[in-house]
């Protein structure tokens, strides 16, 4: 599961060495994150991601367990105990803010980790598998933030749990049956605020397994890089230790910096003041909105106003699931034998001006009220949305004349990391061919 | 195949969003616009400042102690403040002592039962006990303000946009309705005019009506705009009262994570030096 010339473990400790025969652990992290993973030299500061990811999962595990201690799942005391913790519990204010804040630097870290492998082709032959795992992942952590955001039990978490389950009440006969065995009730009360504290305290670590898994998958056919090129020799590879650590370390300070500065001066920005109101099944809010990581589903799902053939609220539903279901099927969508963006001059103009504004646009909308205009731009958004994905990607790769690519990674490090890991236009349209 | 389904559902979706976006669009073009009534009178919040603004804000004790007794001599009438213990005003600057007398000579009593009855009954407040309700339930609490609910304002300023200056701007907005206001938004019996309230008619009446309706135990001119200000800012305290720990504690984690990134910046560097840096 590596390249020839990985370095091998060798246990230098005679402890180590006794280990190593009985129970190999360290060879395994030797091998997964150590210097025993060979990794292309020339990954830029997108790659450093998935790692970030990894930490974050890790942050929301230590401070939601630590959080857990202190919190009641039970409808009549979840805020006052949740105030508790923010009061009374020794940097409880600090578990809290930092859990809260968590789950949006989680959101998007993953994002940018999304977009990178969108951009640089990281769906194709051959690793379909890791991404279909991070698509896994992704639902998974859609899932466990959704859950989470109900537990403080406020207004915004009261309404956005009755709303997100009322989706499957649009399901055509088994709907309302569906959505009353959801919530274990008419409404959301104990019953359902139980069980998504269950749940949400379980699936982090479903999602920690899938990460094993996504990074096994990772690890068969190695890292992909920048140029999209194949790794052909021991000269295009670094070890992941010391290199991408040394890195990775760098970009979590930058990572950290910006998620204290929320953190400590802006905990509540990302939040809705609605939620410091305690849940009241008599007084709806005004302004229903998810949290802002859902925003561009949450606009996908109001688009459709039309009954045509199906209600409108049912081909919202629909839609909005299909809009996370059609990339499971991208990396046959998308047939093009060139991975990365920057060898794809058309490609490239969809992804910059098309996919990214839409995906903007949609996430500005699903947070604005839903009246005119926001409803209208957000219809064009969506159609784009999937226009893009469905009808955009498929054509494009049948059509599109690509730019010739390196011959191997090593010679497209002589131009310099600028020239061959620029997302757009850095270097103009011009390919990296050997000097 | 993949392709060829993926071609047609993506026809559907587009199309399905067309015809909606063109049932939108002739909706919009044809409708007259109606602006609402709350949207051309409501207005933006004051702009106000407070001592805990910004990332180096800390509490003006001085300020929290005059907030606090606009609090008990004006808005404890109606309102609660159930997620503040007396013993916290520690914080703010009183001492043991005072927060003793503070809470036995509290106006409500907490609700209790009777050593020698068993029965239901009130007695003194103590300084561990949170504030006590003005009401013994919500049915009593809309029985007694024709039929409106007077929010706890422990997390007021955090459950409303723009949180103090939100305060501030309500309890100095009352005013006489504008002359060209619509009939049906004017306020009925029991409702008051106040363009920072979301539907302008707020049943609370003016709290705070006139300069020195509180006389200031520090000696400060209790003016209407002071007395909004001061119980702004308390309301922001008993919302936040780990604002200036937080402060504190984000300014050295700043700090410190700056140098550790350098210093990380550096390793990264030196180690790549050979492969990339030469």
């Amino acid at each position: 599961m590596s390249f020839p010339w990985a370095e091998h473990y060798t246990p230098k400790m005679p402890l180590m060495r006794w280990l190593d025969e009985r129970l190999p652990l360290p060879r395994l992290v030797y091998n997964a994150i150590g210097a025993g993973y060979p990794v292309p030299r020339n990954l830029n500061y997108f790659w450093n991601f998935g790692v970030l990811a990894g930490f974050a999962l890790v942050l929301q595990i230590v401070t939601g367990i630590i959080l857990a201690m202190h919190y009641a799942p039970a409808g009549a005391i979840a805020f006052q105990s949740v105030e508790h913790i923010m009061r009374d519990v020794n940097q409880g204010w600090l578990l809290r803010y930092a859990h809260a804040n968590g789950a949006s630097f989680f959101f998007i870290v993953v994002y940018i980790h999304i977009f990178r492998g969108l951009f640089y082709g990281s769906y194709k032959a051959p690793r379909e598998m890791v991404w279909l795992l991070g698509l896994v992942i992704f639902l998974l952590m859609m899932a466990t933030a959704f859950m989470g955001y109900v537990l403080p039990w406020g207004q915004m978490s009261f309404w956005g749990a009755k709303v997100i389950t009322g989706l499957f009440g649009a399901i055509p006969l088994v709907g309302e049956p569906i959505q009353q065995w959801l919530l274990g009730g008419f409404a959301p009360d104990n019953a359902a605020l139980n069980r998504f504290f269950s749940l949400h305290y379980l699936l982090p670590f479903v999602i920690a397994g899938v990460i094993i898994l996504h990074i096994w998958a990772l690890h068969i056919p190695g890292s992909g890089n920048p140029t999209g090129v194949d790794v052909k020799g021991p000269q295009d590879t670094v070890p992941f230790h010391p290199y991408y650590t040394a890195k990775d370390g760098f970009g979590l300070g930058i990572f950290l910096i910006a998620y204290c500065l929320v953190l400590f001066f802006a905990p509540n920005y990302l939040g809705h003041a609605d939620n410091y109101i305690p849940a009241n099944p008599l007084s709806t809010p005004a302004h229903i909105v998810p949290e802002w990581y859902f925003w561009p589903f949450y606009a996908i799902l109001r688009a459709f106003t039309v009954d045509f053939i199906l209600p409108a609220k049912l081909w919202g539903v629909i839609a909005m699931f299909a809009s996370i279901l059609l990339l499971f099927f991208l990396p046959w969508l998308d047939k093009s034998p060139v991975r990365s963006g920057n060898y794809r001059p058309a490609f490239k103009k969809f992804f910059w001006f098309g996919l990214i504004p839409c995906v903007l646009i949609l996430g500005y909308c699903g947070g604005a009220p839903a009246e005119e205009p926001y409803v209208m731009i957000s219809q064009i958004a969506a159609a784009y949305y999937f226009a893009h994905f469905l009808i955009i990607l498929p054509l494009i790769s049948k059509f599109e004349t690509t730019l010739p690519l390196p011959n191997s990674i090593s010679e497209s490090v002589l131009h310099g990391e600028k020239q061959e890991a620029a997302p757009f236009g850095v270097d103009g349209t011009k390919p990296a061919t050997a000097a | 195949m993949v392709r060829l389904i993926g071609f047609l559902v993506g026809l559907g979706f587009v199309g399905v969003l067309m015809i909606s976006f063109i049932s939108g669009a002739v909706t919009f073009a044809t409708e007259e616009k109606v602006e609402s009534v709350e949207s051309r009178f409501h207005k933006p919040v004051k702009d106000v400042h407070f001592a805990s603004d910004g990332p180096f804000g800390h509490y003006d004790r001085q300020q929290l102690q005059r907030g606090f007794q606009v609090y008990k001599e004006v808005c404890a009438a109606c309102h609660g403040l159930g997620l503040v213990a007396f013993r916290n005003l520690q914080d703010i600057g009183y001492s043991e002592a005072e927060v003793k007398a503070i809470a036995n000579q509290w106006q409500i009593e907490v609700p209790s039962i009777d050593p020698a009855t068993g029965e239901a009954s009130t007695r003194k407040a103590i300084a561990s006990d949170n504030f006590p309700s003005p009401y013994a339930n919500e049915t009593a609490a809309r029985a007694a303000n024709n039929n409106a609910l007077p929010p706890d304002l422990s997390l007021i300023t955090k459950a409303r946009h723009h949180g103090p200056a939100y305060v501030y701007s309500l309890l100095t907005g009352y005013q006489n309705p504008p002359a060209n206001l619509p009939a049906e938004n004017r306020p009925g019996t029991g409702l008051h005019y106040n363009p920072y309230f979301a539907n302008l008619n707020i049943a609370m009446p003016q709290p705070i009506t006139s300069d020195g309706q509180v006389t200031y135990a520090d000696g400060t001119n209790a003016t209407v705009d002071q007395m909004a200000q001061d119980v702004a800012a308390f309301l922001t305290w008993t919302a936040e009262p780990k604002l200036e720990n937080r402060h504190r504690t984000g300014i050295a984690v700043i700090f410190f994570l700056l140098i550790a990134t350098g210093l990380a910046y550096m390793a990264y560097r030196n180690i790549w030096a050979e492969k990339k840096y030469r």
